[in-house]
């Protein structure tokens, strides 16, 4: 019973989360696209979208350091790592250019594949093949 | 630089970003979890972990999420790409790749990993924010236009 709340609890989550891209523009490739042109005509709507989001965002892992386990029990999976790594910097660093090529990141992407657009689906299929290519041949990133 | 205006929606954005900030703060003490999309689809791509149907299920909340916008509140998001196929296609290998090997994307480094302070995530977001500035001032200011 508790692994089919789960599972709602999950499709839910995913629900309320592509509601607050889309709500907040951020399924609009071209809105990030006139936030990172930074030296043109700026749009700086993905400040007040990343401002509401960690102010938010910070009580709620405020919270989750009274916690032991997670509510659906099982052990807490937070990363706990603090090493700067190349891996990190270098793949972040590749993960900016292709959001700036295209203005999809990974979660407003799979949304616009719900709304039909051709072209997220063709992103999300080449995004599906980047991340085997690197977990097939790039281990860095688990160490 | 001069701020656009016309295009600029600070009221959507702080609301949707709440939601958002809302979302992965209930994820993580529900399911124990960082709520990172990169990471969660990449974990569907290997099998022998064997929690496929709880990634799956989130996954499809996304798709859906536009369906019950727009029943529940008639919203339909605008949408203009202005990047062609080709550029699609290699936009979308260097975002995959890109949050693999960096270990999280907008998501899981920018929201979640700026809300618990994690030294990791401020240097990945300020490194995806860095290239994607400079990719965009390339794209439309050097090369000029529309790909």
């Amino acid at each position: 019973m508790k692994k089919h709340f789960n599972l709602v609890s999950q499709y839910l989550i995913g629900v309320f989360f592509g509601m607050g891209l889309i709500i907040s523009g951020m399924t609009n490739p071209q809105k990030i696209l006139n936030f990172l042109d930074i030296t043109g005509n700026w749009d700086p709507s993905l400040i007040f979208v990343m401002g509401g989001a960690v102010a938010v965002g910070l009580a709620g892992f405020y919270l989750l350091t009274k916690r032991s386990e997670a509510f659906f029990g099982g052990a807490l999976h937070v990363p706990k790592r603090r090493d700067i790594t190349k891996p990190l910097v270098i793949g972040s660093f590749l993960f900016g250019i292709g959001w700036g090529v295209a203005g999809f990141c990974p979660g407003p992407a799979i949304v616009s594949v719900g709304l039909g657009q051709p072209k997220a689906l063709v992103f999300v299929l080449a995004m599906l093949i980047g991340m085997v290519i690197c977990n097939r041949f790039f281990t860095a990133h688990k160490n | 630089m001069t701020i656009n205006w016309l295009d600029f929606t600070p009221g959507p954005a702080l609301l949707g970003g709440m939601i958002l900030g809302l979302t992965a703060a209930l994820y993580v003490n529900l399911h124990g979890r960082i709520l990172g999309i990169s990471g969660i689809v990449s974990g569907l791509l290997r099998r022998e972990q064997g929690d496929q149907l709880w990634r799956l299920a989130l996954v499809c909340g996304l798709m859906t999420a536009p369906f019950w916008a727009s029943i529940l509140f008639g919203i339909t998001p605008l949408q203009i790409i202005d990047a062609n196929w080709l550029s699609v296609i290699c936009a979308g290998l260097m975002v995959g790749f890109g949050a693999t090997y960096g270990s999280g994307c907008t998501s899981g480094h920018g929201i979640c990993g700026l809300s618990r302070l994690s030294p990791r995530s401020l240097v990945a977001t300020g490194a995806f924010m860095l290239s994607g500035f400079i990719t965009v001032f390339v794209i439309r200011h050097v090369l000029g236009g529309a790909q």
